[in-house]
């Protein structure tokens, strides 16, 4: 086990390494200079060459990869061209909502599919598994930013039970928090629940037909307890693949999402730098994606190990 | 849970007697919500707007201000005195004025600023406006003596700008993130990416404001924009991002919608340098071929004003010159024809981001189509906008608004990025900034918009219109746009 974890950790540090370079050469690459950005279009060029001095924009390349990327293992994520804050600070801020939207758009699409997905399987080709099947198919097709703003016309605009958006800050209380997150949260969660019940349903039906499952109804298992007892265990395995897929989606992915319902998240934050070529934010925001990404596959690997012991031996 | 569900039944009654006591009361609080974030909060180093629509006259204050209706009036300086010559003025400043910090303002402040924007390492995006002055003088605390180089009729004006904001040396340091102005209101909280609060300043100089706080909003997808107002999160939307749902809103009795100009000459620009756009014939087919009529229709859903120059509709020296390229794709081809060019050309056509350049820009497109000639569509970002078109003068055609105010200036700069280069034209703008008598610089003005538009340097569409939406009881709005600004002095909810 240990063998395996710290091979699997070899290779995160690998990736993590490619992966500063080659983000770093693709945002340097995309044409637009952050100084002319922010001075507009009647800045004069001796303004311009003194704004690119205080930023550090002067120096080589490689020499600002260094800078860059040295910074980042100390903890410095360096300070952002546009904002002139520490940018940990800003993806700290962000994170705070990023990340608890994640988790609950990942806790409501577990909650829905998890059941979803046992239904149908044990009901396989009756009208409940074709009504669950059907509308999943749905949810897969509809984009999320549709349900979005079907949600904010609905519960926002006509019921006015929710906030067309925006994030009223923690400091609110937990309550108020989590209400403002809850339409996105669904909106985010529809999408991946339809996934995730489809997979469920399949990883399951592929257990059912195993040799030990009819063993467990041989011995005196009513459908139910074999299903209970022995299949969604074993079918767990597949799922948590994808929820591990998901997490890193739910936390990169809700670009839209924070467009459509102004949170002040890790999406909007990148998507504003983006377009500001604030660079040492999108590549600080990018790089902790792909390290929040690698990470999580990293920990779905051991949580793979830790249900199937074949695979520890394996690689 | 019989206790629970009844305390929450208490505590839900407690926050409703509460709101309703509070609701007899006249609001004093706002929520106004604005499509772009700024940056940070330093109108005096960066060109974006939505800093000055922040703090402009609410945080920071200049010499002179604009008003709602473009007029220029005494902001921290109670009034001037202008030499014979034009070249000294000398500046009295109001007495009894403090920054938010308890410091006071005084002349020192004043030379802090000019000298800093005109400094060698000055990141102002508006150094032009400061580059006459050859020195800044305190003659005593409240008095001020800037000399100018050579006359500038528009020196006043200039001052106005929210760039020539007066601010102090103590607080320079952490402007960005923390500005200390002299105005009405004072930072609050900044929640990055969500919204900025102002709170209402006691020891301000002038009339209290009824306001009590402010908080400005981000939101800046359209449809975002437009559910915020329909579900009444926000008081006030700015500048509407989608006029196709204004008719929604003014139909709606619990909303106002407020249409007015701006400083904004949305143009067709041309790369006057680039063959064939050198040759006049081919400028002037251009705009006898260009609807404008249509592309307001289409693109702004009929909000904005026919321009035929690059000067704004509103302003009193306003030439109508739409006449000069009055749709007439028959005569746009027969120019063509004439300048050798019977089966068209092609070229290429950059838009930004904005709906007037996306969606305008697709009627422009087909519009020259009808003539024969062929523009690529490219669409690109503002960052790539600047470093290819702008600084670059890689392109064609593209369309963009200039939105600066007075900007007629910029067909004197031949290494503008549209490239036109007129001796004439460069003379007479000379002329104007040496002169300050007010009937002589409207007729320069009018002889200075003939100009461009004769020589047909871009092809003139529309006046962006700004278009507010607020709720009906919001009074004291600016409805026109002289400058980015959302002056929280003047706002109030009706009884």
């Amino acid at each position: 086990m240990l063998r395996y974890a710290l091979k699997r950790l070899i290779s995160l540090l690998i990736s993590l390494a490619v992966a500063s370079v080659v983000i770093f050469a693709v945002i340097e690459v995309a044409p637009g200079d952050p100084a002319s950005f922010m001075l507009g279009v009647n800045a004069q060029e001796d303004t311009l060459a003194a704004l690119r001095a205080e930023l550090g924009l002067n120096g080589s390349k490689v020499h600002r990869y260094l800078n860059w990327v040295g910074g980042m293992l100390v903890g410095d994520f360096g300070t952002s061209y546009t904002y002139r804050t520490p940018v940990s600070q800003m993806i700290a801020d962000r994170l705070w909502v990023s990340l608890p939207l994640a988790l609950y758009a990942l806790t409501l699409s577990t909650l829905i599919a998890f059941p979803a997905g046992i239904y149908a399987a044990a009901r396989r080709g009756k009208p409940g598994d074709l009504a669950v099947m059907g509308a999943t198919q749905l949810g897969i097709a509809v984009p999320n930013f549709w349900f979005a703003m079907m949600l904010v016309l609905i519960f926002a605009i006509n019921l006015r039970w929710f906030n067309a958006g925006g994030f009223v800050g923690w400091g609110n209380g937990v309550w108020a928090g989590l209400h403002s997150l809850t339409l996105p949260a669904i909106a985010l969660a529809l999408p991946q629940a339809a996934i995730l019940a489809r997979v469920m349903r399949s990883a399951l039906l592929d257990i059912l037909g195993e040799d030990f499952m009819r063993t467990a109804r041989a011995k005196g298992l009513s459908r139910r307890q074999a299903l209970w007892r022995h299949g969604v265990r074993n079918a767990l395995i597949p799922v948590l693949t994808i929820i591990g897929l998901q997490f890193s989606f739910l936390l990169a992915g809700s670009i839209i999402i924070e467009q459509v319902f102004y949170l002040p998240g890790l999406g909007r934050l990148v998507f504003q730098a983006i377009s500001a070529r604030d660079l040492i934010v999108v590549e600080s925001v990018v790089m902790l994606l792909v390290f929040a990404v690698i990470t999580v596959n990293f920990l779905v690997d051991l949580a793979y190990a830790a249900v199937d012991p074949r695979l520890r031996s394996r690689t | 849970m019989t206790k629970f569900m009844f305390r929450t039944f208490a505590s839900t009654l407690a926050v409703g007697v509460g709101l309703l006591a509070t609701q007899a009361f006249a609001k004093s609080d706002i929520t106004i919500a604005m499509q772009l974030e700024p940056p940070h909060l330093d109108p005096t180093s960066a060109a974006a707007q939505a800093i000055d629509s922040v703090v402009y006259t609410n945080i920071f204050e200049g010499l002179t201000r604009f008003m709602g209706d473009g007029s220029v009036v005494p902001g921290l300086a109670e009034s001037w005195e202008i030499s014979d010559d034009g070249m000294v003025y000398t500046f009295r400043l109001r007495d009894g004025v403090t920054f938010h910090d308890g410091t006071t303002m005084d002349a020192e402040d004043v030379k802090f600023t000019l000298d800093r924007a005109t400094a060698e390492d000055s990141a102002n995006a508006q150094k032009a406006l400061f580059a006459g002055i050859e020195s800044v003088e305190v003659v005593d605390p409240l008095t001020v003596k800037v000399t100018l180089s050579e006359p500038n009729g528009n020196f006043l004006f200039n001052l106005a700008w929210g760039d020539a904001v007066i601010v102090a040396p103590d607080s320079i340091e952490n402007i960005k993130t923390n500005p200390v102005g002299t105005g009405a209101y004072t930072f609050g909280n900044w929640v990055q990416g969500d919204s900025i609060t102002l709170n209402r300043n006691r020891d301000y100089w002038g009339d209290q404001p009824t306001l009590e706080t402010a908080t400005f909003k981000f939101i800046s997808d359209p449809t975002a924009a437009f559910a915020a107002m329909m579900a009444e999160d926000v008081d006030v939307f700015d500048n509407f991002p989608a006029p196709e749902n204004l008719p929604q809103f003014d139909a709606d009795p619990r909303f106002q919608v407020l249409v007015g100009t701006t400083e904004g000459e949305t143009i067709l620009s041309t790369n006057n340098k680039q063959p064939p756009f050198d040759d006049i014939l081919v400028r002037q087919a251009m705009a006898h071929a260009i609807d404008r009529q249509a592309i307001i229709d289409g693109a702004m859903f009929g909000y904005g004003t026919p321009i035929g120059t690059h000067f704004a509709p509103h302003h009193p020296a306003y030439v109508d010159l739409t006449g000069e390229s009055a749709y007439d794709p028959e005569q746009a081809k027969a120019l063509l024809a004439e300048a050798g060019f019977e089966n068209g050309f092609e070229t290429t056509l950059h838009l930004p981001p904005p709906s007037y350049a996306r969606r305008g820009g697709e009627i422009v497109a087909a519009q020259l189509a009808e003539v024969g000639i062929t523009a690529e569509i490219i669409n690109v970002e503002w960052a790539q906008w600047l470093e290819s078109v702008f600084r670059g003068k890689d392109f064609g055609l593209t369309i963009v608004s200039h939105t600066e105010p007075m900007d007629i200036g910029i067909y004197a700069r031949p290494d503008y990025y549209f490239q036109y280069e007129s001796t004439d034209f460069q003379a007479l703008m000379d002329t104007l900034n040496a002169t300050t008598d007010p009937d002589e610089r409207t007729r320069l003005l009018g002889e200075a918009q003939r100009l461009i538009s004769t020589d047909y340097v871009n092809g003139y569409l529309f006046q962006l219109a700004k278009l507010g939406v607020a709720k009906a009881g919001v009074q004291g709005l600016w409805a026109n746009a002289p400058t980015a600004a959302i002056d929280l002095t003047q706002i109030s909810w009706s009884e």
